[in-house]
Order: structure tokens, then C-alpha cells, then sequence
């Protein structure tokens, strides 16, 4: 056997999954994703021993609606054939994995520093001497932008090497961020200090991160969530997804200058964020999502309260939409700008909204249906063309979508059950991966566990891990002038990816 | 698009928030289990003898609140800014208001700051939640920009730094050469949490507060992440223009 079949939230013990010679499981690998656009990698990760480092390695079917696990123990002063030399999207993994733990790659393109950790493999590396590509000409020159930005955002370093206003190339460096935090999962013992950690991988990302996690605990302790949880994470996440699109829409009126745009969309989202507030008390929705119980139960009152909202923004929504998809000289700076084709997003491994702008279909709600989306019917939003436009197409008809599921779900409220449900401790000795579609794409996290049941290694996996060179890609031969509008219709996470 | 009628807070002093919003907490005098309590929270904000939460810790998750009805109340009070630390700690039994203490205040800041306040955001691991707030003090809800106060790309054009999150290693030397491109003179504002305390991060191998060592800090805002409302209250609270002092 090659590779253990799994599905998204289930728990095998790690005996069951096969542990190959590297040749074999690199030649596995390769060929599970071969020619196959359903089959993508969603982890790949290391599991340190004194010595030896036990890679795994996760291939979502997204066709038969399973992952394919396998894995193979190499030793840390091993030099490798790289899995990257024969498949482009595993390039950041095995920089990941040669930053964590040493190991080396003969050959792989250029094993650069993903986030320079607190325990990165070799200490001597720098975030201020990062090894930058460079290009050695008169006619060109390189701009730096950040760690710190202009704006009130996240840091991170791009630098650019342009030809006049074009730009050539683009490397974005990150890092900046890092807190350490797959390995506080482990210090930290207690479940509702792991469940905070969850909701601070990514701030903008509290209810996919968050669910992710306790999807992943509670088939751990071998618990059921009810209706009731399902429907408040599912609820969540679709309210989520709508307050950051609306935000988003506003974020990227201001890059293009459309100030009403950008003061409507702006405020519209107030009243959904208000509305995770007066739900939860937080307008991140922090504190909303546990494992094993509800504290805040989704009443008879909250949904009157948010279809009345629904339609209120609904309304103004489709006004300033209309405008903003015919106004011409917001059209000019959408259309054909930061593109992203299909081959490259096939190459690069890209996931979430960033695949389905150029038609490659990956949604973990259609394809490992979590939650109560197997109920929801649901069907992922395809554009064609990749650019900026489609980003802004599938924002504007993400939210749409968002809404009917509201509509759909608050027509069966579940029944308020409060309160606390005990769970039980968790699997010995077992691997478990959760997936969950948050806005941006595909969140996987990975845990395994010891003879005790005690957490022993946890992975996280943002979208943002693949989606960040997508961007350096989509500004290639674009005006630097363009950069800003572009990153905003990806709006990619520096916290999710530095963790 | 007169039909979006006005949407500004009238007075951002006096607004009302929504629902069930999680402030200022409140510990009353029953007696329960303290050791129970205090350690049910998950970034010991909670201490006993005497009984008190720091809200430079409290990641206001609320469920102290929720296990011990009787003793913990979240009020919907969100003015809990403060200029001196101790400030955050709200013991048993009491329940005031959070205020600065004006005679803390440098002078200059009011001379200096009272009518237009630059401000240059810096965040330090901080997961986007405390930006996210920020950028929304400024939109057309909370209008911060009707006090003056702004954020703004340049240390140089700055009169002080707001930082947020728990300070990672790797942002240490970016975060001071900034502070250091500011003129003098400047404040420090430290929002949310992360920044006060390191929040669920403090102790992480991964960080380095050393920064917060060598200045004072001019005003704590507390929150996870901080509310609109706290941010701009606290900020006008430290900036106004004082007679008594």
C-alpha cells in the first residue's frame, strides 16, 4: 500500500499510514498529482525526531472527495532529490521543511528562508540579510517596499526590479510575523488557551482558522458536533466571508480612487460586523466558535435582527455595485491588470478565490464539504480571466451568494441547547487533518498525537502559504503603480503564513 | 447616493455599543471558588489574593463570566483606556470607571497634540484584528479624522506610534527604527492585548518585548481587538486640553 485513504476530519492511528522509502514516496506523490487538477497537495509537513525527520505528505482528491496520506522517514544530514524539480507547488514546502529541520535538497531552484523561525535548522540566518534574487544592470533598478507599510496593515517585504514603471519581477519576503505559534499548540495545555491561539493565526480569519481547529479536536476526543454547533460555524463563516468581501470591495475602491466607492462599501460592512457583536459579543467574532459546546445560541430573535440587516444592505449594496461594475474608469484599472492564468495557478498550486478567478476549481465546500455545506447545495463561483476584474466578479458574487445561504439557514434555526458538553481526551497515537474553506481558500490543519493522547506536532496551513507568489507572478510586466490595486484583490495573509 | 443618508456617530463620546459587547468587567462580592476561576483563564489575567483581572491580559473571551455568572460581569463600558498600567487591573467589588490620571500627562502632549494628532501604526505579530479596527476608526462611522487624529505613511510626518501585537523578534529592529525616525516630541500607544502584555503570546520563544523596556508608554488601550469606540476615546482623553493641570 502506498498511501492511506482518509476524509476530511477523520481520525486513523499513525501505524495506518505507510511509511515508504523516499524514492517510492517521492515517485508516489508525483504521481498522484500528475495530469490532475482535482488532485492538489493541501500538507506537507516534517515530524522531528533526534536524527530522522518523518515527512507526511496530504494529496486532496477533490473528485472522490478524500486525502491520500503517505510518508517516509529520511535522516536530517540527508541531501534529497527534490519533489520541486519534477512539480512546481511543492517549492515552498521543501524550503519549510529544509528551514525547520536542515534537510537538503540537490535539486530544488533555491532553498531561501520562508519565515526565519524561532527554531529554524540553522541559526545564523537573518531576517535583515535575506538573500534577495537580483539582476545586475544599468538599465533597471530595485524598489524596496516595507517591512513596515504605508498603510494600517501587516509587515512584509517586497522588492521590486523594474524597467522604468515596469516591473520585471517581484519577490515578496515574510517572516515578520512569526510568533512561534505551532509550537505554543503544544506548550500550552489547555484547550480554551489552543482555542485562542486558533482565533489569533489570522485576525481577518477568526471563524475559518477557529472552526478548522475544533472540527479537528473534536474527532480527536471522538465527539459529534450537533446541528447546532454545525450551524453556528457555518453561519459564521458565511458571515465572515461577506464582512471581509464588502471590506475588500471598499479596500479596493481606494486603490483605484473611487472615494464613494470606497466610503459605502466601507460602511456597509459595519452593520455585519456589529452583528457578530451583538451575536457574540466581539465584531471579529472572537469568542464565538468552541469545541464541544455553543455558548452563544443562535435565537429566534438573532435571525429576525439579521435578515432586517440582510435587507437593509442588500439594497444599498446592489446600488453602489451596479456603479462600481460600470463606472469606466474604475473598469480601466480592474481589467486585464495583476493577471493570473490558469497554468500558473496549476504550477504554483494555488488555492481558495485566488484558483477560482482562472477557472481552477478548488473549494473545499463543494469538494470536502465540512460543516453543513454538504446541505447547502452549494456550487463555487468560476471566472475566466484571472485579472483584478474577476477578483472584484467573484467578491461581488461571493457575497451574493453569502447572503442566499443566510437566507437558506436561518430558516432552520436549531433548537438553543446551551452549555457545557465534556469532552473525552484525545486519540492516542493518532493523525487527523481538517479543512475548511475560510474567504481566502483552503485552511488544513494537522495534528498528531502520543501514547498519551497529548499533541505531539500541529500544522497549520493558511492559504495564503501557496496564494503570496500567485501575486509576485500577477505583477509581473504590470505598471508598479498597479501593485497596490492588485494586492488588495488578493488581500493575503503575513500573519497566517509567518505563524 | 443620497439614499445612504448619513452615517456618521453623532458623538463618538457618548455613543452606545450593540448587543452584548464585552468591557469593562465587573467582580462582584460573592464567594466562589477562586482558584477554579483563575485558572480557567487562558492567559492568567485572573489572579487571587486579592482577587483582580489585569485587562492588559484579558483576551475578553468571557468565559470566566460564563462559568461564575454571579461573581464576573462583562459591563458594556468600552472607555478603558489607560495611561498608567496598574490602571488596568480591576479588583473585586469595584466598579468606576477607567481613567487617565491627568498629572501623568505630559505637558506637551496637550500644547502640542490636542488639535491634530499624526499617528504611524506599526504592527509587531499582530494578527489583523487590531489593524482591521483601526483602519475602521477612520471610515465614515467613527470619523476619527473630525478630531485630527490620522494615520499617516511617514515616522517623519508622525507625532507618535501606535503598536500592535505581542512584538515579534523579527519586527524588534523594524519596529525601533521607526520609533527612532519620529521627532521628538512623540507618544507611544500600545493597542490591544497582544501589545500590552503579549497576550496568549507572552513567554513565546518567538518574541521580544525588549523594546517596551526602554520607553514610556504613553497610553494602554486594552481589547481583543480593541474596539473603535475604546481607541478614539482613549486617544482624545490623553490629547485634550486640561486647565486644572
Amino acid at each position: 500500500m502506498k498511501y492511506v485513504v482518509v476524509k476530511n476530519n477523520e481520525v486513523i492511528p499513525i501505524s495506518e499510514i505507510p511509511v515508504l522509502e523516499y524514492g517510492r514516496f517521492m515517485e508516489t506523490i508525483i504521481f498522484t498529482l500528475m495530469n490532475k487538477a482535482h488532485n492538489h497537495c493541501v500538507a506537507y509537513f516534517g515530524f522531528p525526531s533526534e536524527n530522522e525527520v518523518r515527512l507526511f505528505c496530504c494529496i486532496a482528491d477533490d473528485e472522490q472527495h478524500v486525502i491520500y496520506v503517505s510518508s517516509s522517514v529520511v535522516e536530517k544530514a540527508q541531501t534529497l532529490s527534490s519533489f520541486t524539480a519534477k512539480n512546481f507547488s511543492f517549492e515552498k514546502f521543501e524550503r519549510e521543511i529544509h528551514e525547520n529541520y536542515g534537510i537538503k535538497y540537490k535539486d530544488h531552484p533555491w532553498l531561501k528562508p520562508v519565515r526565519y523561525p524561532f527554531n529554524s535548522a540553522d541559526k545564523t540566518q537573518t531576517i535583515a540579510n535575506y538573500p534577495f534574487f537580483n539582476i545586475d544592470s544599468e538599465e533597471l533598478h530595485e524598489v524596496g517596499v516595507g517591512p513596515i507599510h504605508a498603510g494600517v496593515i501587516e509587515p512584509g517585504h517586497f522588492r521590486f526590479i523594474c524597467n522604468g514603471e515596469q516591473i520585471l519581477h517581484l519577490e515578496i519576503q515574510l517572516g515578520y510575523q512569526h510568533r512561534g505559534i505551532e509550537h505554543l499548540f503544544l506548550e500550552r495545555k489547555k484547550l480554551l488557551q489552543r482555542i485562542t491561539l486558533a482565533e489569533s493565526i489570522a485576525g481577518d480569519c477568526v471563524c475559518g482558522h477557529t472552526t478548522a481547529f475544533v472540527n479537528l479536536w473534536e474527532g480527536l476526543c471522538n465527539y459529534t458536533a450537533g446541528y447546532d454547533l454545525k450551524f453556528a460555524r457555518t453561519m459564521a463563516l458565511e458571515l465572515e466571508r461577506l464582512a471581509i468581501h464588502t471590506g475588500d470591495l471598499s479596500a479596493m475602491c481606494t486603490d483605484v480612487g473611487y472615494q464613494l466607492g470606497s466610503a459605502v462599501f466601507g460602511r456597509l460592512r459595519t452593520p455585519i460586523i456589529n452583528f457578530f457583536q451583538i451575536w457574540c459579543g466581539n465584531r471579529l467574532a472572537k469568542g464565538l466558535i468552541r469545541a464541544g459546546k455553543n455558548n452563544y445560541p443562535f435565537t429566534e430573535d438573532l435571525a429576525k435582527q439579521l435578515i432586517d440587516l440582510i435587507d437593509n444592505y442588500e439594497v444599498d449594496f446592489n446600488e453602489i455595485t451596479k456603479k462600481l461594475f460600470t463606472l469606466p474608469t474604475v473598469l480601466a484599472r480592474f481589467e486585464k491588470t495583476g493577471v493570473v492564468n490558469l497554468e500558473q495557478a496549476k504550477m504554483i498550486g494555488v488555492v481558495g478565490m485566488s484558483a477560482r478567478m482562472c477557472g481552477l476549481n478548488r473549494d473545499i465546500r463543494s469538494s470536502h464539504a465540512h460543516d453543513l455545506y454538504g446541505e447547502l447545495d452549494y456550487q463555487p463561483i468560476i471566472k475566466r480571466h484571472g485579472d483584478v476584474y474577476s477578483r472584484a466578479q467573484i467578491r461581488r458574487e461571493a457575497i451574493r451568494q453569502s447572503i442566499s445561504f443566510i437566507r437558506k439557514l436561518v430558516k432552520k434555526i436549531p433548537s438553543a441547547i446551551k452549555g457545557e458538553n465534556y469532552l473525552s481526551l484525545p486519540s492516542a497515537d493518532s493523525f487527523t487533518i481538517s479543512l475548511v474553506e475560510g474567504w481566502r481558500g483552503e485552511i488544513c490543519h494537522c495534528a498528531l498525537t502520543g501514547e498519551n493522547g497529548e499533541l505531539v506536532l500541529y500544522k497549520i496551513k493558511d492559504p495564503s502559504f501557496h496564494n503570496w507568489l500567485a501575486l509576485a507572478m500577477a505583477v509581473r510586466n504590470n505598471e508598479i503603480s498597479d501593485f497596490p490595486i492588485a494586492n488588495k484583490s488578493f488581500d493575503l495573509s503575513y500573519c497566517g503564513h509567518d505563524l | 447616493m443620497l439614499s445612504q443618508g448619513k452615517q456618521f456617530i453623532p458623538d463618538v463620546t457618548k455613543a452606545k455599543v450593540p448587543g452584548i459587547f464585552r468591557g469593562r468587567p465587573v467582580i462582584s462580592g460573592v464567594s466562589v471558588n477562586v482558584q477554579e476561576l483563575s485558572e480557567l483563564c487562558p492567559t492568567n489575567a485572573i489572579s487571587i489574593n486579592p482577587l483582580c483581572i489585569d485587562l492588559g491580559k484579558c483576551t475578553f473571551c468571557g468565559e470566566c463570566a460564563f462559568a461564575f455568572p454571579d461573581k464576573i460581569k462583562f459591563t458594556t463600558d468600552y472607555k478603558i483606556a489607560a495611561n498608567q498600567r496598574q490602571k488596568l487591573v480591576i479588583s473585586e467589588s469595584i466598579d468606576e470607571p477607567v481613567v487617565l490620571k491627568p498629572e501623568l500627562i505630559r505637558k506637551e502632549i496637550s500644547r502640542y497634540f490636542s488639535g491634530s494628532l499624526k499617528l504611524r501604526q506599526v504592527c509587531a505579530g499582530g494578527d489583523n484584528s487590531c489593524e482591521l479596527e483601526l483602519n475602521a476608526c477612520g471610515n465614515v462611522n467613527f470619523d476619527m479624522g473630525r478630531y485630527g487624529i490620522e494615520f499617516v505613511a511617514s515616522p517623519r510626518h508622525a507625532d507618535g506610534i501606535v503598536i500592535t501585537g505581542p512584538i515579534t523578534e523579527n519586527m524588534a529592529e523594524p519596529l525601533q527604527i521607526c520609533y527612532d525616525a519620529i521627532p521628538d516630541p512623540k507618544i507611544i500607544i500600545l493597542a490591544g492585548t497582544d501589545a500590552i502584555s503579549g497576550g496568549i503570546f507572552a513567554g513565546s520563544p518567538a518574541i521580544n518585548r525588549s523594546f517596551l523596556n526602554k520607553y514610556t508608554v504613553d497610553l494602554f488601550i486594552p481589547g481583543n481587538p480593541i474596539h473603535p469606540l475604546t481607541f478614539i476615546n482613549g486617544v482624545l482623553d490623553l490629547i485634550k486640553k486640561r486647565k486644572d493641570v
